[in-house]
């Protein structure tokens, strides 16, 4: 079994998502996150003054999957994310040691 | 289970609401056939005609006269002067509603500005400062400014307020203060001095709550509130006394032959510019935000949390000044009115345009807070001459001030070093100057005749009448001068005795819970922004090659 944690720009949220179903992912948790990668973030002017915005907004995604569909996952992803331009976003790929189901105390893949 | 239960209420809900509905419309059908019914048996008295169209609404039958068949010439009188009278205390006290609603406008333009950890904070400052201020205009203000403002003839001849504290100088007299209408005492209840008095205290209100804005984020509530006596029984209504109440600088014109004297319609100096002064003053005592300048003193941008209420408020005030302008004639007989409304409309749009080609043209975003501040600023500069001038003019003084606005802003900023949230001490103050200035270059001579005792119509330098702009640049500088002094030295006083300033553990955390003790959002969870802290950021190390370039930050 594996986790996806995809970083993504907020706003292709929903393409990333049905890409991900389509392939077959079957649950997934999203949460708004704030963060910066080698760019830092990017200037913006208020009232006149500079200011930094160094933590962009952006959406991350977590899916666990069985280890087959992650490279077809990670397809998903890359097709929808992906705008060529600096703050994509990343993708990170760990293995996942157990998963409990709570209601049933399944193990394992019966449990995703 | 569960679900049969309900549907066994539901359908007896809308069993229900229809019986109640049948007996409704029974209940109508009874109320039209009733009247018919009952109209054969009381036929000796006509039947009242209703008048869909108003024309045989108010005639010769309204008019109070002992003897209906030979109405006397002084008993129409009476009735015209009455209703004359009558036309201009409603439309004082309407105007006057309007402006109370500008009350709302500032709450919403200065708690969009800041930030969502001092919303509670900077909204309950607006708010309170409405009753703090009317509480200390009532016990004196009122009578320092007004007491001795003679009749106003527009209001019945307000005959009680006769006082004015005058001395003698240079061989003239120079009125300093009102002594009459002490917490509107029986001596003054008066229908046309209530009227007044309502006028005269949203005016005063205005005036109080610009500095809120400009010191916004860090002050000490309690120095708030008694800041807010002090402008509302002191520096305000004395300086309105020598502008509006009968004081020495609108005797100028009379005492020195400049012009009509400082003349100033509905208060670009007398409410805008005190209130921005004091608005500087304040702010310079305060000291800036934690995290407003960098250590070499370059501005940082601290953004406001709440656009769209800071528009919203904008729009409102722009609505309140529908009030504030054309009402400032006490007259709703005097159509001038019409002329002061579009001049009023004209010169925000123009303001507001301006400021938004500015700041497009310099920064390449039009700046939603500055679009704000614009239509502000032109509003502020036309208030004083919105009476006196031409269209084309109050285009031109709204240009002048969307561009003046934003120049001030960062002259304020970034040269004085005194930080205004709101940019109440750019609009109000600067613009409130540029106001009554403009009013001494483009009065154009064809309105207010007999103005302060002078006769003649009231005319500026481009209509060839330079010592009006003589007598504006007085009433400007007079201006600056006295609420500069006593609002600082108030502050100096009040940091000693009470303070002025939150600590910095306060500030950081915010002032709603500490100050007010209440969040405006205890719902949501605030995520720290990178502004603010005590310290900028430190300039991050270039990260090693190969080393993982995210670093992940989860929102707290």
């Amino acid at each position: 079994m594996k986790k996806i944690e995809a970083i993504v720009r907020p706003h292709l949220l929903e393409a990333v998502k049905n890409a991900l179903q389509e392939v077959g992912v079957v649950g997934m948790t999203i949460s708004e996150v704030k963060g910066f990668g080698r760019q830092k973030g990017h200037a913006e002017t208020y009232r006149g003054s500079e200011y930094k915005v160094e933590l962009v907004p952006k959406v991350k995604i977590e899916v666990a999957l069985p280890a087959e569909l992650v490279e077809a996952a990670m397809e998903a992803v890359l097709k929808t994310a992906k705008t060529g331009k600096f703050g994509d976003g990343k993708v990170f790929v760990t293995s996942l040691d157990d998963v409990v189901r709570i209601r049933t105390g399944e193990h394992g893949e019966q449990a995703l | 289970m569960m679900t049969t239960r309900r549907r066994l209420f539901v359908s007896f809900g809308i069993g229900a609401v229809l019986m109640l509905g049948v007996s409704g419309l029974r209940h109508v059908a009874h109320a039209q056939t009733a009247p018919e019914a009952a109209a054969p048996a009381a036929a000796a008295p006509a039947a009242p005609v209703p008048d869909p169209t108003g024309d045989n609404t108010g005639t010769a039958s309204d008019v109070a006269v002992k003897d209906a068949k030979s109405p006397t010439l002084p008993e129409v009188m009476a009735t015209v002067g009455h209703n004359k009278v009558a036309i201009n205390i409603v439309w004082t006290l309407f105007t006057g509603f309007l402006v109370m609603f500008m009350q709302a406008g500032f709450a919403l333009v200065e708690t969009g500005f800041c930030r969502a950890k001092n919303a509670a904070h900077t909204m309950a400052m607006n708010f309170m400062v409405y009753g703090i201020g009317m509480m200390g205009y009532w016990i004196c203000g009122f009578a320092l400014q007004m007491g001795g403002v003679g009749a106003v003839a527009a209001l019945g001849g307000t005959p009680p307020l006769t006082h004015e504290f005058t001395v003698t100088l240079l061989g003239h007299p120079f009125g300093l203060f009102g002594t009459k209408g002490f917490f509107l005492g029986p001596d003054v209840y008066d229908v046309g001095v209530f009227a007044l008095f309502l006028f005269q205290m949203v005016f005063m209100d205005t005036t109080a709550t610009i500095p809120t804005g400009a010191m916004a984020e860090r002050w000490k509530w309690s120095s708030f509130v008694i800041y807010g006596f002090f402008i509302s029984m002191f520096t305000y209504p004395i300086f309105g006394n020598w502008v509006w109440g009968g004081g020495w600088l609108s005797q100028l014109g009379a005492n020195f032959g400049l012009g009509h004297g400082h003349v100033d319609f509905a208060g670009s100096s007398v409410v805008h510019m005190v209130g921005g002064v004091a608005a500087l003053a304040g702010a310079m005592v305060l000291g800036p935000r934690i995290g407003k300048y960098t250590k070499d003193g370059k501005p940082v941008a601290i953004p406001g949390h709440h656009i769209p209420m800071a528009l919203l408020g904008t729009f409102i005030l722009a609505f309140g000044w529908f009030g504030f302008n054309p009402g400032s004639t006490l007259a709703g007989g005097d159509m001038r009115i019409a002329v002061v409304a579009v001049n009023t409309m004209l010169a925000s749009a123009a303001g507001a345009v301006t400021a938004m080609i500015y700041m497009m043209a310099r920064f390449g975003k039009p700046d939603p807070s500055m679009m704000a501040n614009g239509m502000l600023a032109g509003l502020v500069a036309i208030t004083a001459p919105c009476a006196f001038v031409t269209a084309p003019a109050s285009v031109l003084i709204g240009v002048i001030a969307g561009v003046l606005v934003c120049w001030s802003v960062f002259f304020v900023e970034g040269t004085l070093k005194v930080d205004d949230p709101v940019g109440a001490i750019s609009v109000h103050g600067v613009n409130g100057a540029w106001g009554v200035l403009s009013l001494g270059l483009f009065a154009d001579g064809v309105y207010g005749d007999g103005w302060n005792g002078v006769p003649g119509k009231v005319t500026g330098l481009f209509y060839g009448a330079p010592k009006q702009f003589l007598a504006e640049c007085i009433g400007v500088v007079v201006c600056f001068a006295w609420t500069f002094v006593t609002i600082y030295v108030f502050f100096k006083v009040l940091d000693v005795l009470v303070g002025n300033r939150v600590s910095a553990e306060t500030e950081m955390a915010g002032l709603d819970l500490p100050e007010v003790g209440a969040l405006a959002y205890p719902e949501f969870v605030l995520s720290p922004g990178t502004i603010g802290s005590y310290e900028p950021p430190p300039a991050p190390a270039p990260a090693p090659a190969g080393a993982p370039a995210v670093a992940r930050v989860s929102a707290t």
